[in-house]
């Protein structure tokens, strides 16, 4: 044993490598992506690592090794999931033979996600047992119970810590590399009675989850991962996650002493405990984040054993329905239950107007170009521009204003073929970038050239998964195994699907591309444009470009045109930030007067 | 003893390195460490942050309002943002550089960050600000912000731990060929 100082993704990723790991795959989503990488640098030659194209194939990979004896872990965000969970819903009944840990973090708030949906819920509607860690140092532990328990039980098991256990950092004790557990896998064995899902074999396994889950409610309750700690007074709390750490921060400093319910295995709901934990109180607050999973257990527990509490929380509108806890909003609502006075929370605001943040595409993004070859070219047509899921979301914002429809990954290329069916006046755009044209766009692109689409499709190839820290994908020609591969060609696949027009152009040849875009347009059926141009952050940028002031007649249609962070005023006037700009020389072919030049 | 510390500032200051070294200077004095920073989207020109933790006891890598001990700020409207973090008393150290986002731009603001170094003036008695364009011209590196605000830091003797301690450690961290660079940085008299 040893202490290290680990971000919570990184002490997931070393908790398996402790529990025996040796497959794990993936698709990168904030704020999971940590895990696989720490595990990928953590290959000693004994793991197989991969980023797979999207989740459902990490899963279904997950699952082979997982029937060969190996102990598995697949790794996303909880959006993820519901990408994954067709193969996921079955093989809750199949099961598995190695250790299998399906690793999803969720995201209240949400910070960087489309939803706000907990896989605690999802948990019980695949019946899969879920572990809910708290800490940094529990998630270490916890993820090497949740693969003896996921051997033991021979069914896949969820962990899902949230994003500030995922991204919070702590100094915690870890197993020595002599102390971690080596798996042999047995290989696999066939069975088509086991393996091969039918009818028959799904009733049969149907009763027998239900059996399996009553009974590890029972162990869950009586393991060290659901704790009930006693405490003065008629009021309880039952919380988990980060939220119990900031309730134990609140209890602190209020000086309060109330009996605390923390639940790490929201299911199978650990009844046995739930029912100790009731028998000291009257009433119950609930701080939950996400969906009232504890308050709906614990409300349960009572109807079913006839218990006369009060069960508060998310369902009673005790506790926010949407949103992340903080250390501050859990203090007030534990304050409140408790019926203490506390003003500490509560400051004064007469601070002046601060400047608003929000995130931007990066100076010399070639995004930026893309969108606004697009705008120019389009420019008093009708139009529809469906986005999709990466940085390339960011070309809502203004001055671009390009982004009119985002729903999930890849679903950009069907709805505007949805639109261009109802509208079909309308030029109808579908941006994709090339990490989520492989994870799920090429699926819709056969829709569209089978089903007759009159539509333009837009691949974003900057030759990474920027969003997410810069992750290999099928077009980079890289592996997480440290091999160099062929790549696969997004121009050929579309060519291969039958896409008869096929552009590439350099977005940041802004005359070029402004053409390309006009004669995609004015064509019939589905066109491709590839806007080839590597992302600004993994390429050395050129010297910062430089406004004459001679020629500059301060008309800012750099400025209002791109909204470049590069791009500030200074003194009244255009001017470039040289610790921003990389010389892409967007905005001197937008200047009316050629007064930017260099770079 | 308990040390709550909040760093704030804008997406590429440096402040997840600035962070990461009081962290291990702590561990490297068995002092126990949690922190937790902002990861993702916001990274992108957005407001950054940096909870940190130093001492025994701790449950969460947060803390709640009116409880920071130091507050590092590397842009002065960041400072005022995270204000409501500071415990009575507390202290901070703020660049005095502001830093403009987009939105200002395409609105034509004037923000230039001195309205808010008065907000601060006003309601901290103990604010030292720091002219970080002079420093790091007086370090040689536009990159030298981060250890400049750093060693101002430790020179506060908020933290268990002095500037040789950080330096050892940042030795041991960055690249060799940045190390004297960011010694002078953390050792410039301001």
């Amino acid at each position: 044993m040893h202490s290290e100082f680990l971000m919570g993704n990184a002490a997931i990723a070393r908790g398996a490598i402790a529990a025996g790991l040796n497959v794990v795959s993936g698709y990168p989503g904030t704020p999971s992506t940590e895990v696989l990488e720490t595990a990928a640098k953590c290959n000693d030659g004994g793991l197989y690592v991969e980023w797979s194209v999207n989740e459902k194939a990490a899963l279904e990979l997950g699952a082979g090794a997982a029937y060969c004896g190996a102990r598995t872990m697949v790794t996303m965000k909880q959006v993820g999931l519901n990408v994954a969970s067709d193969p996921l819903m079955s093989l809750a009944y199949i099961g598995v033979k190695g250790g299998m840990v399906i690793m999803v973090a969720d995201d209240p708030g949400p910070i960087s996600s489309q939803t706000e949906q907990d896989t605690r819920t999802f948990a019980g509607y695949s019946k899969l047992p879920c572990f809910d860690p708290s800490s940094v140092q529990e998630a270490y532990d916890m993820i090497q119970e949740a693969f003896e328990y996921s051997e033991k039980y021979h069914t896949p098991v969820l962990f899902r810590p949230t994003t500030r256990v995922c991204h919070g950092y702590a100094s915690i004790v870890v197993k020595d590399e002599a102390e971690c557990k080596r798996v042999e896998p047995e290989g696999f064995v066939r069975d088509p009675s086991k393996w091969v899902i039918f009818p028959r074999l799904s009733f049969a396994a149907h009763g027998a989850i239900e059996k399996r889950n009553a009974e590890l409610s029972a162990v869950f309750s009586g393991s060290g991962l659901n704790k009930v700690s006693a405490g003065s007074g008629k009021v309880g709390i039952a919380t988990h996650g980060i939220s119990y750490t900031y309730v134990m921060e609140a209890v602190k400093a209020l000086g309060a002493e109330p009996a605390i319910f923390k639940v790490g295995t929201p299911f199978p709901f650990p009844e046995e405990a739930a029912l100790e934990f009731l028998k000291g109180v009257d009433e119950v607050l609930c701080i939950e984040e996400l969906d009232p999973v504890i308050e709906r257990g614990l409300t349960f527990v009572c109807g079913k054993y006839g218990l006369d509490k009060k069960i508060k929380g998310k369902l009673t509108g005790d506790v926010p329905a949407a949103g992340e806890n903080t250390c501050d909003s859990v203090r007030g609502m534990a304050a409140k239950a408790l019926g203490i006075e506390d003003s500490c929370c509560e400051a004064a605001n007469d601070a002046p107007e601060l400047p608003v943040r929000p995130p931007v595409l990066c100076a010399g993004c070639p995004h930026r170009a893309s969108f606004y070859a697009v705008k120019q070219a389009m420019r008093g047509q009708k139009s529809v521009f469906c986005g999709d899921i990466g940085c390339y979301t960011l070309g809502n914002a203004m001055p671009l204003d390009m982004v009119d429809t985002c729903l999930c990954m890849g679903a950009g290329v069907n709805i505007a073929q949805g639109i261009g069916h109802i509208q079909p006046d309308t030029k109808c755009f579908a941006f994709v970038g090339d990490s989520t044209f492989f994870a799920s766009a090429i699926t819709g692109v056969i829709n569209a050239v089978y089903n007759q689409a009159d539509m333009v499709l837009v691949v974003l190839d900057n030759s990474t998964t920027a969003m997410t820290g810069h992750q290999p994908h099928p077009g980079t020609g890289r592996t997480m195994m440290g091999q160099v591969v062929d790549k696969v060609n997004i121009e050929q696949v579309l060519r291969g699907i039958g896409v008869k027009f096929v552009e590439t152009v350099d977005p940041l040849k802004h005359g070029e591309a402004v053409e390309c875009v006009k004669r995609a347009a004015a064509e019939k059926g589905v066109k491709a444009i590839i806007f080839k141009s590597p992302c600004a952050v993994l390429v050395k940028g050129k010297a910062p470009v430089k406004i004459d002031s001679g020629k500059c007649i301060n008309c800012k249609k750099c400025i209002n045109s791109l909204g470049c962070p590069g791009l500030v005023i200074k003194d009244g006037k255009a001017a470039i930030e040289p610790s921003l700009c990389v010389g892409c020389g967007l905005c001197g072919q937008v200047c009316p007067v050629d007064a930017i030049g260099g770079g | 003893m308990q040390n709550n510390i909040l760093i704030c500032g804008v997406g590429g200051q440096g402040i997840v390195l600035t962070s990461k070294l009081i962290a291990a200077t702590a561990m490297s004095k068995d002092i126990p460490v949690m922190s937790a920073e902002t990861i993702g989207m916001a990274q992108k020109g957005g407001s950054v942050f940096s909870f940190l933790r130093l001492g025994e006891g701790l449950h969460c890598p947060m803390f709640a309002k009116k409880t920071a001990d130091l507050i590092i700020a590397f842009e002065p409207a960041e400072a005022v943002r995270m204000l409501p973090y500071l415990k009575e008393g507390g202290r901070v150290i703020v660049n005095s550089h502001p830093i403009m986002p987009v939105t200002a731009s395409l609105k034509g603001s004037s923000y230039n960050g001195s309205e808010m170094l008065g907000y601060l003036a006003e309601k901290v008695n103990d604010v030292k600000v720091i002219d970080g364009e002079a420093a790091c011209e007086a370090v040689g590196s536009p990159r030298a912000l981060n250890m400049v605000m750093l060693g101002q830091a430790v020179k506060t003797g908020v933290l268990p731990f002095g500037i040789d301690e950080v330096e050892e450690v940042m030795a041991k961290t960055v690249r060799a060929q940045f190390v004297e660079m960011n010694s002078k940085a953390l050792r410039l008299e301001i």
